[in-house]
């Protein structure tokens, strides 16, 4: 239990929160990117998934990007990035491959959401007259809801996760903490940053899960075990 | 000029000169895969078992995976480098904490979805609870385990190449040594090989899961025709 002391010592040090490479800026960087990269990745995939899951197209495309984006290594990614050109781009390289890793639970969820609104219910609405924009606005999205913001938390989880892989590739984030222990053989350090980054992606999901059930219909999303939360790649 | 020289993308000369070393670390990152994969079912099957038995064990066990899958891969692994120190057990650990998530919520979902009938059939017939599971409940939750095993594989194959924090990542190995010096082609071609173990051994699992469950492409044959 010696290091465990040690890193809650490390994170009671004043000194260790400023400066250019304290928490507080790294923890900045992270904050930043991240949030950077979520909000391209939604301002792409949501009216993407959601308009091929109202047409009822592309669904190969919708669903295999997941599977395509599971099997892709996220810091062979960002490695890429870093010997080509890119690296000279401050903090662009971790931001596009955060947004190419934000962008597959996003787009599944929002396009399986749609589908699943229970066809029924579409041709009730239809047979009232509605016309696409007004099923689309008052049936179909607030019924797919649930799954999109599941989608939303997983892609939250993803980029906070991958942000910190930033760190193995000499970029900034909370890993750098992580990263720089190793560097200087600090286990302390090594530890206290960890959990710091393990804090922070916890925090998100509860954050998320949270803002979901206040924007709910009352009941959760259905965890599937095919799709959605469930996929890792950092 | 050679391609070496010129860091050029694609090298062929790379690929010849350092066949050994590229052998190496894919041999590495698929004993890492496949020795976390397995561990992970190991310990998953029995959870999934105690967690349908016990429907109180079900929430907490579920849980607790949720929240190890959500601790990102680099934290898991340096929150584990005071027990483990730099070694490929840490790495190993590692993974099979992110493998149980996914395998203990496949094969559970498998499990709870073989038919009442089928169960009540069996026990009808005389079947103990043991033969019961091995018999009738593991073969009708096998292409549900089977997919969690090939989604806890795949993403295995991707996560093992952060254990090069440790130095124990296989194919991420090459991409860490490559980076100081911007050694283009061997970035590239152990990002390759990487998707490409992933490709493969998805297909190769897929074609051991018909191999083990040929009843379920009887049943689609028949359904088509």
């Amino acid at each position: 239990m010696g290091v465990v002391s040690e890193a809650w010592g490390w994170l009671a040090t004043g000194a260790n929160w400023s400066g250019d490479g304290g928490v507080w800026h790294r923890l900045g960087e992270h904050l930043y990117v991240s949030g950077v990269a979520l909000a391209v990745a939604c301002a792409v995939a949501l009216p993407l998934g959601l308009f091929l899951g109202h047409r009822g197209r592309g669904g190969a495309l919708a669903i295999n990007v997941s599977n395509v984006g599971r099997a892709v290594p996220v810091f062979a990614v960002l490695a890429l990035f870093m010997v080509s050109p890119l690296r000279n781009a401050g903090y662009l390289p971790t931001i596009v491959a955060l947004v190419l890793f934000a962008v597959p639970p996003l787009l599944t969820n929002a396009y399986v959401g749609m589908r699943e609104v229970d066809r029924a219910v579409v041709e009730a609405a239809r047979g009232m007259g509605m016309s696409g924009g007004q099923l689309f606005r008052k049936v179909e999205l607030p019924l797919a809801q649930p799954l999109v913001m599941t989608g939303l938390r997983s892609a939250a989880v993803q980029v906070v996760a991958t942000a910190t892989i930033a760190a193995m590739v000499g970029q900034g984030g909370l890993g750098r903490i992580i990263t720089a222990g190793f560097n200087t053989y600090n286990t302390p350090q090594v530890v206290a940053g960890a959990l710091l980054v393990a804090v922070l992606a916890l925090l998100v999901e509860a954050v998320l899960v949270g803002v979901g059930r206040l924007l709910g219909p009352g009941r959760p999303a259905p965890v599937r075990e095919d799709r959605g939360p469930l996929r890792k790649t950092v | 000029m050679s391609c070496l020289a010129t860091n050029d993308w694609i090298c062929g000369e790379y690929l010849r000169t350092r066949s050994q070393e590229l052998t190496d670390a894919t041999l590495q990152h698929v004993g890492i895969t496949v020795v976390s994969v397995l561990i992970g079912l190991v310990v998953a099957v029995p959870l999934a078992l105690i967690a349908r038995a016990r429907p109180r064990f079900a929430g907490p066990v579920l849980g607790l995976t949720t929240v190890l899958y959500t601790v990102p891969s680099l934290a898991m692994f340096s929150l584990l480098l005071p027990l483990f120190g730099l070694s490929a057990a840490l790495v190993v650990t590692g993974l099979v904490m992110y493998s149980l998530t996914i395998l203990v919520r496949n094969t559970l979902a498998g499990l709870q979805a073989v038919p009442a009938e089928a169960r009540e059939a069996a026990r009808g017939m005389g079947y103990g609870p043991a033969r019961l599971l091995w018999e009738v409940e593991l073969p009708l939750a096998l292409p549900a385990l089977m997919a969690g095993i090939r989604m806890a594989t795949v993403s295995t194959i991707a996560l093992t190449t952060v254990g090069s924090i440790v130095g124990r990542g296989g194919l991420g190995n090459l991409i860490e040594d490559a980076l100081p010096s911007f050694f283009k082609a061997q970035v590239l071609t152990a990002s390759v090989l990487c998707v490409l173990l992933a490709v493969v051994a998805d297909l190769l699992l897929l074609g051991l899961q018909r191999l083990l469950t040929p009843w379920t492409r009887i049943r689609v044959a028949g359904g088509a025709g």
